[in-house]
């Protein structure tokens, strides 16, 4: 039954490719619940069947299973509190901080050529290779977390927001100028709101190397979190806690995504090459 | 110094002797672009500006509204002259250029949020007036990105006129339009400027809408540019679309049309 559209897709497609984007409606998303339960079902018969340890891969039935009984017992909540305060903390700084030095960056040139080199050489650096400093600087309580998540993902943020405010539609600065616009002006009316676009960009890649910063962070020396929980089960071979932890990461990675996604469509009609 | 016929009209632009140079960084040559420009706009008149592509009819334009600075001449707007933009002049760009972020009714507010002299309730008022004046009330909190491009010239315009410039400058406002929405936009700039009474100097491509629109059209020669020639327009001032099958109409266009075509041979021959 659910199959059924799928193949009339198929159809479709073969029949007029220049239309393929248009499709039946919906179909991404049946495509994409289908895949989803064939693998989950997969994945749960080769362990049924024995195929698989369960060791090794858990299952999908035993991770909703520990999955609830964690929140029915309350032993998942401390570990949710303290990763979540680390990444409220450590994400909200980077965009208090990334937002602002990237619209600075993106409009004065000069302040630009001074830090470029900075970020530059920051962005490019795994930041995991700076935990060992961190930890040497913040110790292992939540400001060391707090600072991996804040360096995972302040860049992407800044650097994403620079190039908002520097790929401003010159056409824009025309019309500004020609109505007499003076440099604050053009600041406040065409540089600020042009740029929102690209800093929603910058948010959702920077939330992405926050996640990860939440997990690399706990792993080192850490006494709470979900990367800490996963990081103990692992090492006792509890692997359907670990898998519990990597649901739980992956879900608030994507619900936060998809928000921000929505927010970027919605704003998606300001884009310089969107214009026309 | 001609004697004008309409010599009971004030002068509102006179451009003499303009002249603009541009140092092209890549070929590191001097390229001469206007060669001197003689131009008397009068109140109420509009003067439309015509001639081969990348002659610099729009360099002179933007010269007039203040966005690049002439290397020699002067260019006066009521007897000021012009040494940056100001709000006695106001540009309808070719892309509408309208800012995405704001709707229509902001949009048009633009002009008189910088300017910064009328309180919110008073831009709000004229902005909406002005929306009316181009026909889109009903459409003062949409986005640009919700409009036809018709109408998005219109807000244009709206834009361009908010804070009630004297002299209307526009570049080839019309040229991404198909050509029944622009026979019909021709119309309507008509009216708008005789209801505003703007004097407006309008940059084109288009023979026959140079012809239908303008009292005076100026060819421009190929680059660097000089006034080639000055065509009267001599039909009706109430202009109407049937007028573009008059024989005059015609006449007129081939007029216009030789003298450019002459400038383009000039133009591939030098090349």
């Amino acid at each position: 039954m659910t199959i059924e559209p799928a193949a009339e897709v198929l159809i479709l497609e073969a029949a007029e490719p220049a239309e393929r984007r248009v499709g039946l409606r919906g179909e991404g998303a049946i495509l994409g619940t289908v895949s989803v339960a064939g693998f989950l079902l997969l994945w749960q018969t080769s362990v049924a069947m024995g195929w698989i340890a369960p060791l090794f891969v858990s299952s999908p039935a035993r991770i909703l299973v520990t999955g609830f009984g964690m929140f029915r017992d309350g032993s998942i909540y401390p570990d949710l509190a303290v990763s979540g305060e680390e990444f409220i903390l450590g994400f909200g700084l980077a965009a208090l901080a990334g937002i602002p030095l990237g619209i600075l960056m993106g409009w004065y040139y000069r302040l630009n050529a001074v830090l470029d080199p900075f970020v530059n050489a920051l962005y490019a650096t795994p930041r995991i290779a700076l935990m060992p400093l961190i930890i040497i600087w913040f110790g292992v309580d939540l400001s060391a977390k707090i600072a991996i998540i804040f360096l995972s993902s302040v860049f992407p943020v800044l650097v994403s927001t620079m190039t908002g405010v520097r790929t401003i539609d010159r056409d824009f600065i025309r019309v500004a100028r020609s109505f007499g616009a003076t440099d604050r002006q053009l600041f406040r009316t065409v540089a600020l709101p042009s740029s929102v676009p690209n800093l929603l960009t910058g948010l959702r890649l920077g939330l992405g190397h926050a996640l990860i910063g939440i997990v690399v962070g706990e792993m080192y020396g850490a006494s709470a979190g979900i990367g800490f929980m996963m990081q103990t089960a692992g090492a006792t071979f509890q692997t359907d806690k670990v898998m519990v932890g990597i649901a739980l990461i992956a879900a608030a990675g994507m619900a936060m995504t998809r928000l921000l996604k929505a927010l970027e469509k919605r704003f998606d009609a300001w884009r310089p090459d969107h214009h026309l | 110094m001609t004697e004008d016929v309409n010599q009971r009209n004030r002068e509102k632009l006179r451009a003499r002797g303009v002249r603009l140079d541009y140092w092209n960084e890549r070929t590191r040559r001097r390229l001469e672009i206007l060669a001197g420009i003689d131009l008397t706009v009068r109140e109420g008149e509009l003067v439309a500006i015509v001639g081969p592509s990348g002659c610099g009819k729009s360099t002179f334009l933007a010269a007039v509204d203040g966005l690049v600075k002439p290397n020699a001449g002067a260019i006066e707007v009521d007897g000021n002259p012009v040494i940056a933009p100001g709000h006695d002049r106001a540009m309808v760009f070719q892309q509408d250029c309208l800012f995405p972020w704001r709707t229509v009714l902001r949009n048009v507010s633009y002009g008189l949020e910088l300017r910064g002299e009328l309180s919110r309730h008073e831009i709000r008022k004229r902005a909406e007036s002005l929306i009316e004046l181009v026909g889109l009330t009903g459409f003062a909190d949409s986005y640009p990105h919700e409009l036809s491009g018709g109408m998005r010239q219109r807000v244009n315009i709206a834009r361009a006129l908010a804070p009630h410039p004297e002299l209307l400058l526009l570049d080839e406002p019309f040229a991404s339009l198909d050509a029944q929405t622009r026979d019909f936009m021709q119309l309507e700039l008509l009216k708008i400027l005789a209801r505003t009474g703007t004097t407006a100097l309008f940059v084109t491509h288009q023979i026959d809408e140079a012809v239908f629109l303008a009292n005076r059209v100026a060819v421009f020669s190929a680059r660097p540019a000089r006034i080639k020639q000055i065509v009267e327009v001599d039909l009706p001032p109430q202009r109407s679309l049937e007028m573009k099958l008059w024989p005059r109409f015609r006449e007129l266009q081939d007029e216009i049309w030789r003298s450019i075509y002459q400038e383009t041979i000039h133009l591939t021959a030098a090349e």
